[in-house]
């Protein structure tokens, strides 16, 4: 089998999974497969922006929280549908994050992760502020109902699992065209050289810029398809270590990779909960250990593993093609 | 007007604090171009150590000297075994190692101490002959203490081999190991020195903050905008820009944005700082060669 056809069966096996999850499992692993799905929209974002663009951020859960809070207001304040908030909370994370993102592009590497990560300590507080509290409903949050499944087989964890499917898979593909694209390739040459890139006619500050806010539009919409998913939110839901998970996830997934951000969603929904039966420490013990190691062992996370692996395999072969370039690692 | 004045003291008590984690953020900052975002944490966790000693029945004094000897010995080990293999790694990694470092500390001093709250004692009596209608003795004392670590670190930097030394390698790594300066080992004590003025800072920050293992939260953002106010690559810029952070906080506080959203304070100093003045008001700017 050449390395296409592999590809195909590889994908039509994933389909197949993806759509059968929900008919075996209980409800509440229904609920969590639906979490992953989430956090992978979540993490492809920041991806794009840490691992294709170069720019670290310590904050998208600020951007998470925006696009959360837009739909529980929109749904409980204006009484929309809950289907119709998602552009609306994906559209104001953009321009959000393309408003934080004008000044940030004149900061490099180090000094764009600060102010992230002051913004991602902040946003609770924020969320808390009595001024805003009347609309965020303060430290109780807000609740509201869980949504009916219109597809009568389908009960509601089914429904919102196949509902939020339906979303990330779109996005997945429009990422995917982004970055194979023009536009990717000067997202990468920014990231390996800016000055470089700028030379060859690039405008830096523009794709700098835009990157941040596609990359908080990502982040909004996970965490609009979060407050539908859990039909709650409160200022606690959004802590700086949600932040900091999402880092994780990018780094143990691999960083650079869109299948990674996947393999990392899985991995920041179901590792703390397993980690949290042995104490309430030990999910954030793991995730600490997790990230210095796979500095050390694998830098470029479980896809990166894959990679090597899957190369090694084929060179064996006579066949083979050669191997492709070694990839620079982003910095 | 007493309000404001008091405001204003404790705006300078708390910024002593901010100052002492600042200066620890320098230290480390001049020698390695890195910011240690695990600095609170091994303030935090110093805290615990004194506590842990003085349970054991230690004197406030002799428990204090014997955490400062810890501290430095654990901060010059992390440099040493976690640090140095990714010195010249990109960004990304020296960031994903240091939020890594501050997981792993804050959730051990969790899982050995718990997440409820502990006291820790002041070691400035409250009716000190110092102490005032407008500050309290342990306020009178936190800027005391944060005004002789500053001096000391400019003498230790001024007159002595080895502050020359560590100047010289931040300057210039290659040239100082050309005349026989042992850069690893100057390293290693930047961040021994580092982890001391952070354990210092996390036992004058316990008696008001109470010790768990989040204390530092809070303390480290304001601690990152006093760096980057006065300077990253400044210590006198560090505790000045920690006075000035801490002013700026209470005072903010107190009359504009309300005690609820203070941290957003550090938020707009940062961002401010970066857009206005992205090497502080006492930093050199780096110019680098492309």
């Amino acid at each position: 089998m050449s390395r296409s056809q592999i590809n195909t069966a590889g994908f039509a096996a994933l389909a197949v999974v993806l759509l059968a999850l929900p008919f075996v499992l209980s409800s509440y692993h229904t609920f969590q497969a639906t979490m992953v799905i989430v956090y992978a929209v979540a993490l492809l974002g920041l991806n794009l922006l840490i691992g294709y663009n170069g720019q670290i951020s310590l904050g998208h859960g600020a951007f998470f929280a925006i696009g959360a809070y837009t739909t529980a207001i929109l749904v409980t304040k204006v009484g929309m549908p809950y289907w119709m908030t998602i552009p609306i909370a994906g559209a104001l994370c953009l321009v959000v994050g393309f408003l934080f993102g004008l000044p940030a592009l004149r900061l490099e590497g180090l000094y764009l992760a600060l102010p992230t990560f002051a913004l991602a300590v902040a946003t609770p507080q924020l969320l808390n502020y009595n001024r805003v509290a009347p609309l965020t409903g303060g430290v109780q949050g807000i609740m509201f109902d869980k949504p009916d499944s219109p597809v009568l087989p389908l009960d509601q964890d089914q429904w919102l699992y196949f509902f939020c499917l339906a979303i990330a898979i779109p996005l997945y593909i429009v990422g995917w065209n982004l970055l194979r694209a023009r536009t990717g390739r000067a997202i990468v040459a920014i990231r390996d050289h800016a000055m470089a890139a700028g030379a060859m006619g690039i405008d830096n500050a523009f794709y700098k810029t835009a990157t941040f806010g596609v990359s908080a539009m990502y982040a909004g919409i996970a965490g609009s398809l979060s407050a539908i998913i859990t039909q709650f939110v409160a200022p606690d839901s959004f802590p700086i270590f949600l932040s900091l998970s999402f880092l994780v996830g990018i780094v143990v997934g691999g960083v650079a990779s869109i299948p990674g951000a996947a393999v990392g969603a899985v991995f920041i929904e179901f590792v703390p909960n397993v980690a949290s039966e042995i104490s309430d420490a030990a999910p954030w013990a793991v995730y600490g250990i997790v990230l210095i190691a796979a500095m050390y062992l694998m830098p470029e996370g479980v896809a990166g593993l894959c990679r090597t692996l899957g190369n090694r395999l084929e060179t064996r072969r006579p066949a083979a093609r050669p191997a492709p370039a070694p990839r620079r690692a982003p910095g | 007007m007493e309000n404001f004045l008091n405001q204003l003291l404790s705006g300078l008590a708390t910024g002593g604090l901010y100052a002492s984690i600042a200066l620890a953020l320098v230290m480390i900052y001049q020698a390695t171009h890195h910011v240690n975002f695990a600095q609170g944490e091994l303030a935090m966790f110093s805290a615990f150590l004194a506590w842990t000693l003085m349970q054991g029945g230690f004197s406030y004094w002799a428990a204090f000297l014997l955490t400062l000897v810890l501290s430095f010995i654990a901060g010059a080990a992390i440099e040493r075994i976690i640090i140095r293999p990714i010195e010249d790694k990109p960004v990304l990694t020296v960031v994903v190692v240091f939020v890594g470092l501050l997981f792993v500390l804050n959730s051990v001093a969790g899982w050995i101490y718990g997440y409820d709250i502990k006291s820790f004692p002041s070691p400035f009596p409250a009716n000190a002959w110092y102490a005032s209608r407008f500050m309290s003795a342990h306020q009178v004392g936190m800027i005391t203490v944060t005004l002789a670590l500053l001096i000391l670190v400019f003498a230790f930097f001024r007159f002595t081999a080895l502050g020359l030394a560590m100047r010289a390698v931040a300057q210039n790594p290659v040239s100082s190991q050309l005349v026989g300066i042992r850069t690893g080992w100057i390293l290693a004590l930047g961040w021994g020195l580092a982890s001391v003025i952070g354990a210092v800072a996390g036992m004058m920050a316990a008696p008001i903050v109470y010790l768990d293992p989040n204390m530092m939260g809070g303390i480290l953002l304001y601690a990152f905008a006093a760096a980057l106010l006065g300077g990253l690559t400044s210590p006198l810029g560090a505790v000045i820009g920690g006075f000035v952070v801490g002013v700026l906080e209470n005072l903010a506080g107190a009359y504009v944005v309300g005690t609820e959203i203070k941290l957003s304070v550090a938020l707009v100093i940062i961002v401010g700082v970066l857009l206005l003045r992205p090497s502080g008001l006492f930093g050199r700017t780096v110019v680098t060669r492309v």
